[in-house]
C-alpha cells in the first residue's frame, strides 16, 4: 500500500524533479559500482603504463634512483643483436602459428558443424587441449617429447624421416613451438563452430539450386558469413601469440635457446628486467610491443570493411 | 523422401535410371543403397574423427602413461602400455624440493586460485551491473576503454608494477597477485558478463525499484542470482588461469614455501638431472589433476564460455 501512495505523490509533484534526483541517483550508484574497477584502471593500468614511458627514457636497476638518458635505450635496443633476434623469433611465430591453428581450427569445426553422433565427445576432446597448452606442465612433456631419440623423433624413424631432437636443434625448435601452438586450435574452433551454426541453411540450398561446387560454396558463403568470427579469432589470436612466454621459459630453461632460437620477446623482456635488472630497457621494449601490437590491430581493424562481412549490412 | 541421405541417394543415380518414375521396387532399392551409403559415410566420418581425436590426444596419454614408467622408459618410447607400472615417480615427488613438502604447492597454488576466483567473481558483476544496467555519464568511454584493455599487452604493466609492489613491500605476499583480480582488471571476464546481465529482462529490475528497492538492493537481490551462470562460467575460467599461471608467482614468489606449482616444477626441473623425466612428468600430471577435475565437470560451461564470448582459457 506505502508504494501506492509514493507513486500517487510522485505523479502530483510533477514528473520532473522526481526523475532528475532518480538520474542523479543513477549515476551516483553507477561511479560507485564502477569503483573497484576504476582504481584498478588508473592504480593497475594507467599508472604504470605511464611509469613505463618514463623508465623508458632512463637507466634504472631498481635500487639507485632512475636516470634519465634520453632515447638512448630505443637507440641501444634497435642495435641490439639479441634485440632482433627476439623480434625476429616472435615475428616469425605469429606469422607462422596463428594462420595455421586457425586453419586447423576452422578445419575440424566444418567437419563438427554436422548432424551426426558423437559430436560432443569430439568437441570436448578437440577443445581440452587449449586450457592446458601454455601451462609448465605440458612445456615439461613437450620437451621429453621432441629431444634426441624421443618419443617424436622415434615415431618420425619409423617414417624413415631422422630429425633428431627438436629441443637442441635451431632450425626445428620453431616448429616445435608452433606445433605446440596448433594443438591448443580447439579454442578458436569451438568459436569458428559457434559462428558456422549461424549460417542460415537456405543459403546453401539455394548455392546447391545453382550448381555450386564444395570449394564454391566454402568461399562464396561460409568465409564471408564467417568473416567477422575469423577476424575475432585472428585479432586475438595474434595478441596472444606475442606475449608467449612460460612455454618457451621451461623449454629453454629461461635462457631463449639454442643460440637464441626460442629467444621470444617477452623472455628476453622478462631476462633484461628480471635477471640483468635493466629495468628501462626493458621498459623501452614493453611499449615498442605496444605500439608494435597497437599498430597490428589499427591494420586489422582499417582493413576489416574490405574483407569482414556483418549480417545485414550491405 | 524425408531425409537427406535419400536425397543424396537420387541426385547420385545416373541419369537414364531417373528419367523414367520410379517403380515402388526401384524407390526400395534407392532408398537401400542410399541408406548403405550415409551408413558407409557415417563409419567413414568416425573413423576420421577418431584418428584426429588419437593424434590431439597422444600427448596427454603419453604423459599419463610416461607418469607411470621408470625413468630409463620414458625417452623415446612411443608406446602408450607401460612394460611394467610403477608409482615410483609418484613417490619420489612427494618428497618435495628443497625441503618444502609438495602439498605445500599445491596448498599455495589452490588458496591463489580460489582467491582469484573469488575476486573476479566479485568484481566482474559489480562492474558489470555498472555498465549493463546503470546510466551515468562517461558510461560509453568508459566501456570502450575497458574493452580496449583487452587488446592491450599486459607486459607493459609487469616492470612498473613490480617496481610499485616492491616499494609497498609486497614481495613474498599473494597481494600483487590477487589485487587486479579484486579491481576487475580481467576485462574479459567484466564483457561476458555485461553481456549475459544484458540479456536479463530490465522489468525484473524495475518491478523492485517500484517496490522502493535501491540499486544495491536491486543488484544483489534481483540481478547477481540471475547471472550466477555467467558468474560460474567467469569463475572456472579463472580458477584455471591462476591454476596454471606461471609469470606472476614467478615474478612475486621467492620463497620456496611460498611457491605455486608451476614455479615449484621450474625448481624441479632444474634441479632434478635431465635424466629423471619420470618425476618431471609425474610432477607435471599432479600439477594438472585439478584442471582435469575442472574440465571434466565443467566441460559444458566452458564451451558455451568459449563460443559466446571467445574466451580462451
Amino acid at each position: 500500500m506505502t508504494t501506492d501512495t509514493r507513486l500517487g505523490a510522485a505523479a502530483d509533484t510533477g514528473k520532473r524533479p522526481h526523475q532528475g534526483s532518480r538520474t542523479r541517483a543513477e549515476a551516483r550508484a553507477g561511479y560507485v559500482f564502477l569503483l573497484p574497477w576504476l582504481v584498478g584502471f588508473f592504480v593497475l593500468t594507467v599508472g604504470p603504463m605511464l611509469a613505463s614511458l618514463y623508465l623508458s627514457f632512463t637507466d634504472y636497476d631498481l635500487f639507485g634512483a632512475p636516470e634519465f638518458i634520453g632515447a638512448d635505450n630505443y637507440k641501444d635496443l634497435f642495435a641490439d643483436p639479441r634485440f632482433r633476434k627476439s623480434a625476429q623469433v616472435t615475428g616469425l611465430y605469429v606469422v607462422l602459428g596463428v594462420p595455421i591453428k586457425l586453419a586447423a581450427a576452422l578445419g575440424v569445426a566444418m567437419l563438427l558443424n554436422a548432424k551426426r553422433k558423437g559430436l560432443g565427445f569430439y568437441r570436448s576432446a578437440f577443445y581440452a587441449p587449449s586450457l592446458v597448452a601454455a601451462s609448465v606442465s605440458i612445456a615439461i612433456v613437450w620437451r621429453a617429447m621432441f629431444i634426441d631419440d624421443g618419443a617424436v623423433d622415434r615415431a618420425l624413424q619409423v617414417f624413415g624421416i631422422h630429425l633428431g631432437g627438436w629441443v637442441g636443434n635451431t632450425s626445428m625448435i620453431m616448429p616445435m613451438f608452433i606445433l605446440l601452438a596448433v594443438w591448443a586450435f580447439g579454442a578458436p574452433m569451438v568459436i569458428f563452430l559457434a559462428g558456422l551454426k549461424q549460417v542460415p541453411g537456405e543459403l546453401y540450398e539455394a548455392a546447391d539450386m545453382d550448381g555450386a561446387g564444395r570449394w564454391r560454396k566454402f568461399v562464396n558463403i561460409t568465409l564471408p558469413m564467417l568473416s567477422p568470427v575469423i577476424f575475432f579469432n585472428l585479432l586475438m589470436d595474434t595478441i596472444g601469440s606475442f606475449q608467449v612466454f612460460g612455454s618457451a621459459f621451461i623449454i629453454s630453461s629461461g635462457t631463449g635457446g639454442p643460440a637464441d632460437a626460442s629467444l621470444f620477446y617477452t623472455l628476453y623482456l622478462y631476462i633484461k628486467g628480471f635477471s640483468e635488472f635493466r629495468m628501462g630497457y626493458a621498459s623501452a621494449m614493453a611499449w615498442v610491443l605496444v605500439v608494435v601490437v597497437g599498430l597490428l590491430t589499427l591494420v586489422f581493424f582499417r582493413t576489416s570493411k574490405f574483407w569482414v562481412h556483418y549480417a545485414g549490412e550491405e | 523422401m524425408s531425409t537427406s541421405g535419400i536425397q543424396d541417394g537420387v541426385a547420385n543415380v545416373p541419369p537414364e535410371q531417373s528419367v523414367a518414375p520410379p517403380s515402388r521396387e526401384d524407390s526400395i532399392r534407392l532408398r537401400k543403397q542410399a541408406k548403405q551409403r550415409s551408413r558407409v559415410g557415417s563409419i567413414v566420418y568416425h573413423v576420421v574423427m577418431l584418428i584426429m581425436v588419437a593424434i590431439v590426444l597422444y600427448p596427454a596419454l603419453w604423459m599419463v602413461m610416461s607418469s607411470l614408467r621408470p625413468s630409463s622408459e620414458i625417452v623415446g618410447n612411443v608406446s602408450l602400455i607401460p612394460r611394467q607400472g610403477t608409482i615410483r615417480n609418484y613417490i619420489t615427488i612427494m618428497d618435495g624440493i628443497g625441503g618444502v613438502s609438495t602439498w605445500t604447492f599445491f596448498a599455495n597454488s589452490m588458496i591463489l586460485a580460489v582467491l582469484s576466483v573469488v575476486g573476479v567473481v566479485l568484481s566482474s558483476a559489480v562492474t558489470a551491473y555498472a555498465f549493463a544496467r546503470l546510466r551515468f555519464k562517461g558510461h560509453g568511454l568508459w566501456f570502450g576503454i575497458m574493452i580496449g584493455t583487452m587488446l592491450l599487452p599486459f607486459h607493459v604493466v609487469i616492470i612498473p608494477q613490480y617496481i610499485l609492489f616492491n616499494t609497498l613491500g609486497m614481495i613474498n605476499t599473494f597481494w600483487p597477485l590477487l589485487l587486479g583480480k579484486f579491481l576487475a582488471a580481467e576485462a574479459f571476464f567484466v564483457f561476458l558478463v555485461v553481456q549475459f546481465m544484458r540479456g536479463i529482462p530490465k522489468e525484473l529490475d524495475e518491478a523492485a525499484s517500484i517496490d522502493g528497492a535501491g540499486h544495491f538492493r536491486v543488484f544483489a537481490t534481483v540481478i547477481l542470482p540471475l547471472t550466477r551462470p555467467a558468474l560460474l562460467t567467469a569463475g572456472i575460467f579463472t580458477f584455471i588461469n591462476a591454476w596454471n599461471d606461471f609469470l606472476g608467482p614467478l615474478l612475486y614468489l621467492k620463497r620456496p614455501d611460498l611457491y605455486t606449482l608451476p614455479v615449484a616444477m621450474r625448481l624441479f626441473v632444474d634441479q632434478t638431472t635431465t635424466s629423471d623425466y619420470g618425476a618431471q612428468i609425474a610432477m607435471a600430471v599432479f600439477a594438472l589433476i585439478p584442471v582435469l577435475i575442472f574440465f571434466f565437470i565443467f566441460q559444458r560451461y566452458l564451451v558455451e564460455g568459449v563460443s559466446t564470448s571467445g574466451l580462451k582459457g
